[in-house]
């Protein structure tokens, strides 16, 4: 391959790592939108916004960086809005629904604890603007964990249906928790390169840190052969698409519709 | 403290001094530390500024502020956001964290006091109505991404902590 073929190789998996983590923040950020004005008590619904809205904020300049690498005539909205299902490069995990509060907190809780490893990693990314992101980031990613953290051990040590309710989703959102550890072909390369975290290293102490904060909680931690994945390759379950009509339904309806 | 060294242009400061945080109306941006640098070359005024939490909405108004007082100051304003160094509540100056306490908002704490007294294992946060620091922390997200929300045990009012971030 010629230089400038590799080049553009190289910018090409780029722009796929940075969809791989923006792409988490921002439907996750999406599905605790959802709950605005819905939470249990005024101030939890005000955290899990405040938790959507650094989200968004980490997601604008992660799309930032990305239209800066593309060659392509794109804005940080276009990436944000204009993409199909497939092109959407997310974990399942972040996609499932709010079915109920102990969902919200169990899905926000199994995502924390990889975001605050993922982003304590690329602090030692070679590429500056991975480094910069990541020191502001992991300020925020903090208080997220603290706060999920303690939602888990409240529930699931709190009364017989506050218990069965946080471990009934635990359980059901297990089978998504493996996907985080796996690495696309992109990913590789940018791992190659230094450039991205290899997210198979992080994956013991996720599961010791996480087993140890449902111990805790006094829930049982699930056992699991089987998991779920797809998400990471633009492979998503049903619920993906009406986020996405949701989402996008502005930008559709009133192309280049500007805030 | 920890205060980094920022190069304020002597001539643009006290324009720069008179634009507000548009959450916090009394404190200064200069006060709040988001303007990294503000440089003059002629008319031309390049002023960098960072954001406090990465969704911080009032970033569009800070920017939008300070290319208003300094057009109407006669200048020809650009200004950049910058991630690096992230920002920390270190920046806040004295006056700054003074204006907060006057404002019925207690200011940050170092960062061992601000997470003991987060994980509620000490009273620590001082009620700005009354200086009781019988006080206990209702919910760790408040109106604003950098707040924390407190209850004073003593004279019963509710009030905002500036969460530490350093």
């Amino acid at each position: 391959m010629s230089s400038k073929q590799e080049d553009s190789r190289f910018r090409e998996n780029k722009i796929k790592y940075i969809y791989g983590i923006a792409d988490n923040s921002l439907i996750l950020g999406q599905r605790l939108g959802e709950l605005t004005g819905h939470g249990p008590t005024l101030e939890t619904d005000i955290a899990l916004t405040n938790i959507s809205l650094d989200l968004f904020g980490q997601v604008r300049s992660y799309f930032q960086y990305a239209a800066q690498v593309s060659e392509a005539e794109v804005t940080e909205d276009d990436l944000a809005f204009l993409r199909t299902e497939r092109e959407y490069l997310n974990v399942l995990l972040v996609e499932q629904p709010n079915t109920d509060f102990a969902y919200s907190i169990g899905r926000q809780f199994l995502f924390d604890h990889f975001h605050f490893l993922l982003m304590t990693e690329m602090q030692n990314s070679k590429d500056e603007t991975f480094v910069a992101i990541a020191k502001k980031c992991i300020k925020e990613v903090s208080y997220h964990k603290r706060f999920s953290s303690d939602w888990v051990k409240r529930l699931g040590d709190g009364t017989a249906e506050s218990k069965e309710k946080m471990q009934t989703a635990i359980d059901d959102l297990w089978r998504f928790t493996d996907e985080l550890f796996q690495t696309t072909e992109a990913d590789e390369a940018m791992i190659e390169a230094g450039v991205g975290v290899d997210v198979k290293a992080l994956k013991e102490s996720y599961y010791k840190k996480v087993t140890a904060i449902l111990e805790e909680a006094t829930l049982e931690v699930p056992e699991l052969k089987y998991f779920q994945k797809g998400g990471k390759k633009g492979i998503h379950t049903e619920h993906m698409g009406f986020i996405l009509s949701e989402m996008q339904y502005m930008q559709r309806t009133y192309p280049g519709m500007k805030w | 403290m920890a205060q980094e060294k920022v190069h304020i242009e002597k001539e643009l400061e006290p324009i720069l001094r008179e634009i507000p945080d548009p959450e916090i109306p009394v404190l200064s941006i200069l006060d709040l530390g988001v303007v990294r640098e503000a440089s003059l070359d002629g008319k031309k005024a390049s002023v960098k500024i960072t954001p406090t939490y990465s969704g911080c909405p009032a970033m569009d108004v800070i920017g939008d502020d300070i290319v208003t007082a300094l057009t109407q100051a006669g200048y020809e304003a650009q200004v950049d956001l910058i991630l690096a160094p992230a920002w920390s509540t270190d920046w806040i100056t004295p006056v700054g964290r003074k204006a907060l306490e006057d404002y019925g908002i207690a200011p940050p704490m170092d960062a061992s006091a601000d997470k003991r007294a987060l994980l509620g294992e000490e009273k620590l946060v001082k009620c700005p109505q009354c200086g009781s620091t019988n006080t206990h922390l209702v919910s760790q997200f408040g109106s604003t991404a950098c707040k924390a929300l407190f209850k004073c045990d003593d004279c019963q009012e509710p009030f905002d902590y500036f969460k530490c971030l350093i």
